[in-house]
């Protein structure tokens, strides 16, 4: 069973976003993956991040593929609607979606096996097209559902619990993203919710495609010595120097003096994303240096995360096909058929 | 060169057939359909048939033309003129020609003599030596010997040469050079085979009035119309021959009538938006993934494909069909397995397409049989895929698809409300005190769903895994097995609204001969010719699957039924003989899969020759 209903209790105590809900009214059926699962935290994020962002739960899509990962949309907001998919569809499916109707917020979970593996083109194709989503990669580096066999995220020289180490080159969804013509890219860490939240908020603002690469690790099958996507290595190895705040589009913004070298972005729909802070000579913005920067610290054992670029200046999936800024769902019928004048007008051109 | 021996001159008014012969991407495509559609304007029925090789230039392609004053346009498989024009076929297009017929050929060079032959008259006219001397281009003095060809014929058929002056001048009536060109070249030829040949041949055309309201259109643009008019506004689509026409034809057709103006446009805007959007896929994948997106959203929507776009589907139909998610796949079908003959004909997707996908999944599917239907098949596909709230295919095939066919003139009835099936809103919603997604079904099995974006007491998670009626996940099978029983009944409850059979009896009739599609109009010529032959056979062509009772009528009313089909493996019989339960020995398959349109001689050949292994 993946979906025990959660009981809901009342607590009056609760905190109510903008819209008059709690956090409660985010959440979703009780998680059945392994206890200690990065992918429950990732959702614990999601669940938060939403309510945060006062986002009416029904105009919430959420959709996923088949895997540890796409069993967690049933995890959070209930009251939203829910596509499970096939193994590495997702993005098809999305894709589709948000042509029929560009007014919900669509967020994608998928995993490493799914994005990276079976589903690579349709990611890689979803990018290209900047459908506007959230895309959330949980990555753990295995499979999980059918026991732990390694996924295209796995490091060279990683180990499985049992057998030899990784010899093939991974596939690193952020370095892909830059390649493809990604318009938000991120990584982060399960275990890093105040990280983490203020992306998937920027995510949501972003005018395309949204990409979160979140290491996620997989406790029963790749969190041992050897492992690469552990909550041990994670900790070790990862690099915080970007951070981020997100700034929701109703609140006035007020800068510190201190906070002047700060770089801010406006998103579409007019909230801001202010690094907070930046190593020395990264640029945001610029595709290459973010690249150079991600090689180097690659190159170095290290794993950098934060919102890692950002390019609001891209046209969207609807943008570039011109459609009308209303959802195509919503047209009525007599606009869409020409009637038969028109077509007795045209049969003359059959003749 | 013309060796006059056994000519056959009885005179045979809107009778024959032509086949004309040439190579590939020399611009002769143009040339023929001018004939064709000249035929067509003077009022009588005729058909094209473009036999073309999967390759851009260079390899042998042929046309055929068939005139046939009772309306029986199936392919003719007798030539009374063949317009040799390609030197590397010459030997196989010769012999191709009827005893007593004509060969037009390029006397520019002579012929071999081994190719002669005395039962047929060969009418040679100097195309590339007139074409050179009077056209300059390169390019032009290939090009303009399809339309001095075209001129020929014209001449030697007894087409209206006005008729067909008119037709190059719409065609060309933006470019004055190409006009000047194109009518210089067709009263080379005409002129030409005018002073030399005996004009018209014994078989010719003469005006009629049979194609009064019909039009002349291919299946593919037919197909795209109905999308249209059935409201589609999103597409996923992957190219492939031979569907592509149909979302290119989608495509040109939303750009002229689904663009909603801007007024004040900003700088740089376009002055309208697209209400609609075509998505060039990844692959078939994607291309089916997409669709099903945007039907869970409440939109319209299809793709198209053929055979190997089905295959690569296959997946996310199961999804579809288990999730009970709208569809519509228009299979524009040609010859398989794997690759196959991309540019023939065949009807071999019928069982792939009716249980696409593993598990025990069962599809909905319509056999137009031309470009009429096509178009008024696509609108029902929507309405059938939203009603039962599941994929349902539209089987075309390269022939209907990609064949200009002489039908009635498409109408509309601006009455038409499309059938949007059970969709719950917030109103509805608000009345009820639960919702979940596969409860209250209706007479027809249907139970209603509701649109993301909706009330979230509507909210629900479409999941492919198993689930109980409730949508909840589920490995209990008793929860497991009312779920997907009643989607059996579903099926067969839209038994009734895919189009009827459509049967003709004639008295005295034993034997029934039942076919689908595109096979239609050579059967209906075959019965006739064995009528005439003293055997008489009703008709039956289905229309629809799942079946209609009459189906299994039908077959169990005669002592037995031939089934005629575009593929080797009887699909359309087996398919009748599992879902109806009749017995496999009343069908007798009469199969035809070799890739190209079928003719009334190989049905007439085939049950003749069965019967008499019977006797």
């Amino acid at each position: 069973m993946t979906s025990i209903v959660k009981p809901i209790i009342p607590l009056a105590s609760l905190p109510k976003n903008e819209i008059g809900l709690t956090i409660r009214d985010y959440e979703g059926a009780v998680s059945t993956l392994c206890a200690g699962c990065g992918h429950d935290s990732v959702t614990a994020a999601i669940t938060h991040a939403f309510w945060e962002l006062s986002t009416p739960p029904h105009t919430i899509a959420k959709l996923s593929g088949i895997g540890c990962s796409s069993k967690t949309p049933t995890y959070f907001v209930r009251g939203a609607h829910g596509f499970n998919s096939a193994h590495g569809r997702m993005a098809t499916i999305a894709t589709g979606a948000n042509a029929a109707n560009r007014e919900l917020t669509y967020i994608g979970i998928s995993g490493d096996g799914d994005s990276l593996s079976i589903g690579l083109g349709h990611l890689a194709h979803a990018i290209r097209r900047n459908v506007n989503m959230i895309y959330v990669i949980e990555n753990n580096g295995v499979y999980g559902l059918t026991k732990g066999q390694f996924s295209a995220s796995a490091d060279i020289g990683s180990r499985l619990k049992k057998g030899e180490p990784n010899a093939m080159a991974p596939i690193d969804p952020v370095l892909l993203g830059l390649s493809m013509g990604a318009t938000f890219l991120a990584r982060s860490f399960s275990g890093d919710k105040a990280q983490l939240v203020p992306i998937l908020k920027a995510a949501a603002a972003h005018n395309g495609l949204a990409l979160i690469d979140v290491i996620s690790p997989c406790v029963t099958f790749n969190d041992h010595e050897g492992s690469t996507k552990s909550y041990r290595f994670m900790r070790e190895h990862e690099v915080k120097e970007i951070e981020t705040d997100f700034i929701p589009i109703r609140k006035e913004i007020h800068k510190s003096l201190d906070e002047n070298d700060a770089t801010e972005i406006t998103m579409h729909d007019g909230s801001v994303v202010r690094f907070r802070s930046v190593p020395s000579g990264y640029d945001p913005y610029d595709r290459q240096k973010v690249e150079e920067y991600i090689r180097e610290r690659r190159n170095r054992g290290e794993i950098a995360t934060g919102l890692l670029y950002v390019d609001e200046s891209a046209l969207d999936v609807h943008e570039l096909n011109n459609t009308p800024e209303y959802a195509l769902n919503t047209v009525p019928y007599q606009k869409l058929c020409p009637g038969s004048a028109e077509l007795a007008k045209m049969m003359t051109s059959f003749c | 060169m013309a060796i006059d021996t056994a000519q056959d001159t009885t005179v045979r008014v809107n009778d024959f057939a032509i086949k004309l012969a040439n190579v590939n991407g020399t611009g002769s495509a143009s040339a023929n359909s001018l004939l064709m559609q000249a035929i067509f304007r003077m009022g009588i029925p005729v058909s094209g048939k473009n036999l073309f090789p999967s390759n851009i230039q260079g390899l042998p392609t042929w046309y055929e033309i068939r005139v046939n004053k009772s309306g029986y346009t199936a392919r003719a498989l007798d030539y009374d003129l063949m317009v040799a024009m390609n030197s590397a076929t010459y030997e196989e297009d010769i012999k191709d020609v009827r005893s007593g017929g004509y060969v037009l050929y390029d006397s520019s060079w002579p012929l071999d003599e081994h190719l002669l032959r005395p039962d047929v008259t060969f009418l040679g006219v100097p195309l590339a030596r007139m074409c050179i001397e009077n056209f300059a281009a390169p390019r032009e003095r290939i090009l303009m010997k399809n339309v001095a060809y075209a001129g020929a014929v014209v001449a030697l058929v007894g087409i209206d040469i006005e008729l067909v002056s008119d037709l190059l001048s719409e065609t060309f009536a933006r470019n004055e050079l190409l006009r000047e060109s194109n009518q210089n070249a067709l009263r080379l030829g005409y002129n030409y085979a005018k002073e030399n040949f005996e004009c018209p041949l014994p078989f010719r055309v003469e005006p009629m009035d049979a194609t009064k309201n019909s039009i002349l259109i291919d299946g593919n643009t037919a197909a795209a119309l109905g999308c249209l008019y059935a409201g589609a506004t999103v597409s996923g689509w992957y190219p492939i021959t031979p569907a592509t026409a149909v979302m290119d034809n989608f495509t040109r057709l939303c750009a002229q009538f689904r663009r909603e103006p801007v007024e004040n446009p900003a700088p740089g805007e376009l002055p309208y938006k697209n209400n609609y959007l075509i998505i060039q896929a990844e692959d078939e994948i994607a291309a089916i993934g997409m669709v099903l997106g945007a039907s869970w959203n409440g939109a319209r929507a299809f793709t198209s494909t053929s055979g190997p776009g089905i295959s690569l589907m296959n997946e996310l139909l199961g999804l579809a069909y288990y999730t009970e998610i709208p569809a519509v796949l228009i299979d524009v079908q040609r010859t398989g397995p794997s690759t196959g003959m991309p540019t023939r004909t065949q009807q071999s997707d019928i069982l792939l397409c009716a249980y696409a996908s593993h598990g025990d999944t069962k599809h909905i599917l319509l056999f137009p049989a031309n470009p009429r239907e096509c178009f008024e098949f696509a609108v029902q596909c929507f309405d059938i895929a939203e009603r039962f709230q599941t994929p349902v295919f539209m089987l075309s095939d390269l022939d209907i698809g990609m064949n200009d066919w002489v039908v009635p003139e498409l109408t509309w009835d601006d009455s038409y409300v499309p059938d949007r099936g059970r969709v719950l809103n917030d109103v509805d919603l608000a009345g009820m005190a639960e919702f979940f997604r596969y409860t209250d079904e209706d007479s027809e099995f249907v139970t209603p769903r509701t649109l993301p974006g909706s009330d979230s007491k509507g909210a629900y998670f479409i999941r492919g895994s198993g689930h109980d009626k409730f949508g909840v996940y589920t490995e209990d099978s008793e929860k497991y097995q009312e779920v997907v029983d009643r989607l059996k009944k579903k099926h067969a409850a839209s038994a009734t609204h895919v189009p009827a059979p459509v049967v003709e009896r004639h008295d005295g009739a034993t034997v029934g001969i039942i076919t689908l599609g595109g096979c239609d109009l050579a059967v209906r010529e075959a019965i006739d010719q064995l009528a005439d032959g003293g055997l008489v056979a009703d008709f039956m062509r289905v229309r629809g699957f799942p079946f209609v009772p009459e189906v299994r009528q039908f077959v169990e009313e005669h002592d037995y039924c031939f089934v005629v089909e575009q593929n080797r493996d009887a699909q359309l019989r087996s398919l009748i003989c599992i879902e109806t339960g009749v017995a496999i020995e009343k069908m007798r398959p009469l199969l035809a899969y070799g890739g190209f349109p079928l003719s009334a001689r190989q049905v007439v050949d085939g049950v003749t020759s069965q019967l008499e292994n019977k006797q």
